[in-house]
């Protein structure tokens, strides 16, 4: 009888801040337009997207995948790490986060190298046009997801955060989830979807 | 949120992108592979907004609108898929 009385554990709200919740849906929504927009467009070219698709270095995609996720699996530990007031064990986590992120940039930015050495840009041709400016504009998102956790790193380190104040670890946690998120669609999408 | 779930997930994640990769690997063409690829995307998604973003505790309108965004996505390109010409 007494649990009745108590306050329920289960609440309605997201973790963090309802702000980055509503940037989240925002983002999630560019996103989704931009995959609409690539999968009817290839459905005018079939053949090209297909033919281009074959060309680009699913491998890197596929580490990429490995690499975003365990990202988000290491921020996923710092936030628990930080909520037991486990500050040191969650900025080693953030940093495990960090480093798995820019790993991402690491490779990606390869690839992008060696598609512009071969002469390839936005307007060679339809799927290319699509892949440079979707995978691009997600690019972004991951630099700004790090400058995210970075803030964060820094900030758990100076004790900033603890079980009675996990809002912004929390939300920028959320953010880094939605740049893994939109990856998770992306990549079976563009690399390997045909 | 425990650490064995969390690790659970990641394990999870880890053999459907495993599974993602052999699907190109294979070189599966079609409706089946098309199908197969949003289903494991579908996996991973719904596993990321509940278990990492932790809206499994959350109301059951923001898990609603996350998973529809996935479920939205999926569905779009599946009949995008569909009517293109093989």
């Amino acid at each position: 009888m007494a649990e009745l009385t108590l306050p329920s554990h289960r609440s309605t709200a997201p973790p963090g801040d309802l702000a980055i919740w509503v940037f989240i849906l925002a983002e999630l929504l560019a996103f989704g337009v931009f995959f609409a927009a690539y999968a009817f467009g290839r459905a005018h070219n079939v053949a090209l997207f297909n033919e281009m698709q074959a060309t680009l270095d699913r491998q890197a995609g596929a580490i990429n995948t490995v690499l975003l996720i365990t990202a988000s699996a290491c921020v996923a530990r710092a936030v628990e790490a930080v909520g037991r007031a486990r500050q040191v064990s969650g900025a080693r986590w953030l940093l495990a986060g960090i480093l798995c992120g820019g790993g991402f940039l690491v490779v990606k930015g390869a690839e992008y190298a060696e598609k512009f050495s071969a002469g390839i840009n936005l307007s060679t041709n339809t799927f290319y046009m699509f892949y440079l400016s979707l995978t691009f504009f997600h690019f972004m998102h991951v630099i700004l997801g790090l400058v995210i956790l970075t803030a964060l790193w820094f900030k758990t380190r100076q004790g900033a955060y603890g079980p009675a104040d996990m809002n912004g670890i929390e939300s920028g946690a959320a953010y880094w989830h939605m740049v893994d998120l939109v990856w998770i669609v992306l990549f079976p999408l563009v690399y390997v979807m045909r | 949120m425990d650490i064995r779930r969390l690790n659970t997930v990641w394990v999870i994640l880890m053999l459907a992108t495993g599974a993602t990769w052999e699907v190109g690997e294979q070189g599966f063409a079609g409706q089946l592979a098309m199908a197969l690829l949003l289903v494991l995307s579908f996996v991973k998604g719904r596993l990321v907004v509940l278990d990492f973003m932790g809206l499994r505790r959350a109301g059951l309108m923001w898990r609603s609108l996350l998973i529809g965004w996935l479920l939205l996505v999926s569905a779009l390109i599946a009949i995008a898929y569909r009517i293109a010409p093989a």
